[in-house]
């Protein structure tokens, strides 16, 4: 099973630099936004897949719901901020 | 085994959904549908690939704060792509209509 999480990793890595692109060339701060969470989404993904590979899963779910929270509560924040300004640029 | 089988194939499938969100919010032209390409395929997309390692790790505690995760992602990933939304059409960001598609890169 390690090899296989192995891989997965390498290929989840090439798909969470994808929206990387979107953050730095976003027309409007929204889209900023929308890649950061976009990231902090597969990031969880990649912590999973990281504790299958060192089989310390019951270490890193604690860490990958930890991580869920920050990035909810994040882009919840930024939202909230936002939506009352004008802030288009 | 056969849930060994069955978990990586809803790993891989998770990723197949992983991918499409990313390239979605690449080439996508406007906020609003990068926006819908994120919050839900993304969402598909990360629901597989925690079902899948439900699948192969068995029925343990672990098993258990991995479903709490999946609803955790269930119910705040939607959420949080809607807040945005809901902050951009308040802040005045036009939609993105075909007639503009010359200027609109």
């Amino acid at each position: 099973m390690e090899p296989f999480f192995l891989y997965y990793t390498v290929v989840l890595t090439v798909i969470i630099f994808l929206p990387l692109y979107r953050v730095i060339k976003g027309p409007t701060v929204f889209d900023r936004m929308l890649g950061a969470g976009a990231i902090g989404t597969k990031t969880m993904v990649l912590i999973l897949a990281i504790g299958f590979i060192f089989n310390r899963l019951d270490m890193f779910v604690d860490i990958t719901l930890a991580y869920a929270v920050l990035n909810f509560i994040g882009t919840i924040a930024i939202a909230k901020f936002l939506g009352t300004e004008k802030a288009t640029e | 085994m056969i849930g060994n089988i069955l978990g990586i194939t809803a790993v891989i499938g998770g990723a197949f959904f992983l991918l499409v969100g990313s390239m979605g919010l690449i080439r996508l032209p406007d906020f609003f549908s990068r926006n819908h390409a994120t919050g839900k395929s993304d969402t598909l997309g990360i629901m597989l690939v925690i079902f899948g390692m439900i699948l192969i790790e068995g029925a343990t505690l672990n098993s258990a704060k991995l479903f709490f995760v999946l609803i955790f992602v269930f119910l705040t990933n939607p959420t949080g792509t809607h807040a945005l939304a809901n902050a951009a059409l308040r802040s005045g960001l036009k939609p993105w209509f075909r007639k503009n598609a010359g200027r609109v890169e």
